[in-house]
């Protein structure tokens, strides 16, 4: 029989071990998927994991990888902050749009003025502040009246959607543009563009961003006071209560760091790679970035690897749909393996297993 | 039927890098009330796990009634007739009594008659318990005959109890002690594992006592004193705390009509708590827990605030302050439970020394945490209050109850407190590391410190305290000097027994 038997404390080796394992069993049991659908699941599995960076049209594809990982990075340190307190902000979708549209809203009321020293890091505090304030709403409700900020947040993302559809048909709508949807092309205009810092990597200010943040949210979980409390919060929150630590403060911060996280790439998107505000310029990077801050086991360094490798199966995934013609479910199927596996495997952290033989009596 | 109940052969057990059990032999007669005796880590829990089918022995061999008797898992000891009731309870505490009981049951019968027996049965032993209460409305007391209950509606051959009275006030203990007798008279056995010495003199018939996994004597304890048993156990002479005489100081901490609803769902409110205590003073505080000591840690830690000017440090109101401040300002609090309020069980000492030590020890500039200097605050706790741990990186949870416990009481008396507020500062903790720590809190009252002890142990209240005081229902009775009061005395105090009687006359109906 075989049986779980709890650690003494969690071993930090299989802390480590715990992700690469996923991914193992990830591209396993994918494979099998893919051999079942009629594909060779060596080729699809390189078609995912390898050619998007070295294959044929990588040229292309490779700054897709910056593009698509700041933004989950960036939103998943702000995320990770909280889970790490037992804060479960859901709703950083919604905190990701309120950022793109205040971003959008300060640099078009400018417009057309040239003045990038004043405009971008103005759009970059709305941007934040926006993001900030849709994050505040769940907690200072959660703080004041004890509601959950589970649904709280995840419901404004809704509310936030319907502003994002009347912004890029109302208000924000291009005057030039003919009666079509959505807003002027702010990569376009050069005191709000986010452009591509470095030609083909892809790298615009939001990856500086992201780096950042994951190194300064590294330095505040294992240097700051602050990131002692989260920590201390989330582990237990009497004891935290004992050391003095004030759980509507740290819900508060906690909140609004991640709120600001987001809404900040939601300014970095709108300005650069998206470039205009459309009914559907969000793709979800705020619920993808639940994932990878789960997947980087809630640490920063390991959010910097997790969002790289989530984008890495989204190329992968859109090239593997179009070379192979797989259907995208089971690009998605694919993707929600690998949280499953990394959730199974993460008991191995704090359990060991131990075989015990039928013993006669 | 001749020939011991259970026997013991040759037991060893050992662990990577310590050996719980060597070579543990003894005999439990049948009817037989046996003493297992030790300090923490000297392999008692590890033997009584072993034969109630929780570790398996490396070596050595046990026979039931002259059977041999190799228990897999517990339901299968438990079906050979050995029940056992644990230090630490595993009750739920939304669920009601009889619910409780019946997850333990492999085979439980419908809830109706399950109550029916659990009436019966608590009554025949005068364990009055109610089996529609809810757990987590129970005291401490309580929730330990919830257990006792559980186990006797087997019917056990071998009842193991570890540490049953620490919880439990003098007259609970008299209850007990009638309930077990009974159980005795009946041809059960009890292995009674404790660590109050008077205790087993006045219950047990026989004594082992282990030290370093070995035994290392046996005794008739009623023939024997308990400085002669826990000099055994400890293998060298045993020292009593020494009380110096202390001129009386100024007033350190000032409690006026104290009045504060608990801030959980099944706490006691305070009602109109007075205290005054000097600098220099020891004042201890009795009573069973969910009396309102919980509450009235909190209300000191600052964990829960008060109204104003119900709190006087040194003549400054600080019950609106919160931890912190009032950790600068010199009131020092060490919480009962230690697992998960006190301590953080998955951090490392080290980071648990930041937790209360951050303030005064000045663990932080800027808001930036100086690990290297809360690494050296952790290591001087260890190092001066004996903690036996690898290191300052370990985990708390790794530690032993006794070995966290004087690491934490060590926390707070090296911080220098003006005033130290410590609840059940020995609960679960072994007679060496008790007297230590007991010793550590008189040194700290000798240095000028005021010192309140909250303690269901009356043995250590009399021991430590220069006054004493009674908690229960939330109210604090007038403290008197402890010299000249008597067991019985606190007992009153305490208001009586709690509903509990003695053991009385029906004998336990359907019993085997």
């Amino acid at each position: 029989m075989i049986r779980l038997e709890r650690r003494p404390q969690p071993s930090r080796a299989w802390t480590w071990a715990t992700p690469p394992l996923a991914v193992l069993l990830t591209m396993i049991a994918g494979g099998a998927l893919f051999a079942a659908l009629g594909e060779d699941p060596l080729v699809a599995i390189r078609t995912i994991f390898w050619d998007p960076l070295f294959g044929d049209f990588a040229s292309y594809s490779r700054p897709q990888l910056l593009i698509k990982a700041a933004p989950l990075i960036l939103i998943a340190t702000g995320l990770a902050l909280g889970f790490r307190a037992g804060i479960w902000n859901i709703g950083a979708e919604g905190q990701y749009i309120m950022g793109a549209l205040c971003a959008a809203a300060t640099a078009l009321a400018f417009y057309p003025m040239e003045a990038r020293w004043l405009i971008f890091p103005l759009m970059i505090l709305a941007g934040m502040a926006g993001g900030m304030i849709w994050a505040l709403i769940p907690a200072l409700l959660k703080v004041r009246f004890g509601t959950n900020e589970i649904l709280v947040s995840l419901m404004l993302v809704y509310v936030a959607e319907n502003l994002q559809s009347w912004m890029a048909l109302g208000p924000l709508r291009n005057p030039d543009g003919m009666g079509f949807p959505g807003s002027r092309n702010l990569s376009q205009y050069a005191s709000s563009a986010n452009p591509e810092l470095v030609a083909g990597t892809g790298a615009h200010w939001g990856v500086v961003a992201a780096l950042l943040a994951v190194i300064a949210a590294q330095v505040l979980l294992s240097r700051h006071r602050l990131g002692f409390q989260i920590r201390l919060a989330g582990q237990s929150p009497r004891a935290a209560a004992f050391s003095g630590v004030r759980p509507g403060l740290l819900v508060v911060l906690c909140m609004g760091i991640s709120g600001a996280l987001a809404g900040m790439a939601g300014m970095f998107e709108i300005a650069g790679p998206s470039g205009r505000v459309s009914i559907d310029f969000n793709v979800g990077y705020g619920f993808t970035a639940i994932i990878v801050a789960f997947l980087g086991r809630l640490h920063p360094f390991g959010i910097l690897l997790a969002g790289l490798l989530m984008a890495l199966t989204y190329i992968g995934g859109e090239m593997a749909s179009m070379a192979l013609n797989l259907p995208a479910a089971a690009i998605q199927v694919f993707q929600g393996m690998l949280l499953f596996f990394l959730l199974a495997v993460d008991v191995l952290t704090a359990y060991r297993i131990r075989r015990t033989g039928e013993a006669a009596s | 039927m001749t020939g011991p109940l259970l026997r013991l052969t040759g037991l060893t057990k050992a662990y990577p890098g310590v050996i719980a059990n060597s070579g543990v032999s003894l005999d439990i007669a049948p009817g037989e009330i046996h003493a297992l005796l030790g300090e923490n880590g000297a392999g008692k829990s590890t033997l009584v796990k072993t034969i109630y089918g929780l570790v398996k022995p490396d070596e050595g061999t046990m026979e039931w009634r002259g059977a041999p008797y190799a228990p897999a898992e517990p339901s299968e000891a438990r079906r050979t007739g050995v029940a056992m009731v644990f230090q630490h309870f595993s009750l739920f505490d939304a669920l009601d009594v009889a619910e409780n009981v019946a997850l333990g049951m492999e085979d439980p019968p419908p809830m109706r008659a399950l109550a029916t027996r659990i009436r019966e049965v608590s009554q025949a032993y005068g364990l009055p318990l109610d089996p529609a209460r809810i757990v987590g409305d129970l005291s401490a007391g309580e929730r330990q005959r919830v257990e006792i209950v559980r186990c006797l509606l087997q019917d056990p051959r071998l009842l193991i109890m570890d540490e049953p009275t620490s919880v439990l006030t003098p007259q609970e203990v008299a209850i007990l002690f009638e309930t077990l007798r009974k159980l005795k008279s009946e041809g059960t056995s009890i292995l009674y594992i404790s660590h109050k010495l008077e205790e087993i003199r006045t219950l047990c018939d026989t004594a082992t006592i282990l030290r370093g996994g070995r035994v290392v004597g046996s005794c008739i304890p009623g023939e024997t004193t308990a400085r002669a048993m826990a000099e055994t156990m400890v293998g060298s002479a045993l020292q009593a705390p020494e009380r110096a005489s202390r001129p009386e100081g100024p007033v350190a901490l000032e409690v006026s009509d104290l009045t504060a609803a608990s801030p959980r769902p099944f706490g006691t409110a305070l009602r109109e708590v007075a205290l005054t205590i000097r600098a220099g003073e020891i004042l201890g505080i009795a009573g069973v827990a969910g009396n309102g000591q919980d509450e009235l840690l909190l209300a000191l830690s600052g964990e829960m605030t008060t109204a104003p000017g119900t709190i006087l440090m040194g003549g400054t109101d600080c019950s609106r302050a919160g931890p912190a401040a009032r950790r600068e300002a010199g009131l020092l609090c060490a919480p009962e439970e230690r697992m998960g309020h006190a301590a953080a069980p998955d951090m490392s000492l080290t980071e648990n020394a930041f937790l209360t030590g951050e303030t005064r020890q000045r663990l932080s500039r800027r808001g930036f945490a100086d690990w290297a200097g809360a690494r050296a605050f952790a290591a001087r706790v260890i190092e001066a209050f004996d903690v036996r741990t690898p290191g300052p990186g370990t985990a708390a949870r790794a530690l032993s109850g006794g070995n966290l416990q004087k690491f934490l009481i060590g926390r707070e008396i090296l911080q220098a407190p003006k005033v130290l507020v410590v609840n059940q500062p020995t609960w679960g903790v072994d007679a060496a590391a008790a007297a230590a720590i007991r010793q550590a809190l008189l040194d700290l009252a000798a240095g000028g410190a005021a010192v309140i002890v909250v303690s269901q142990d009356l043995d250590e209240l009399m021991e430590v305290s220069d006054r004493m005081a009674a908690l229960t229902g939330g109210r604090l009775s007038a403290p008197v000097p402890a010299q000249g009061l008597t067991v019985e005395r606190i007992g009153l105090m305490l208001g009586g027994a709690h509903d509990m009687e003695a053991a009385h006359a029906p004998a336990r109906e359907g019993a085997a």
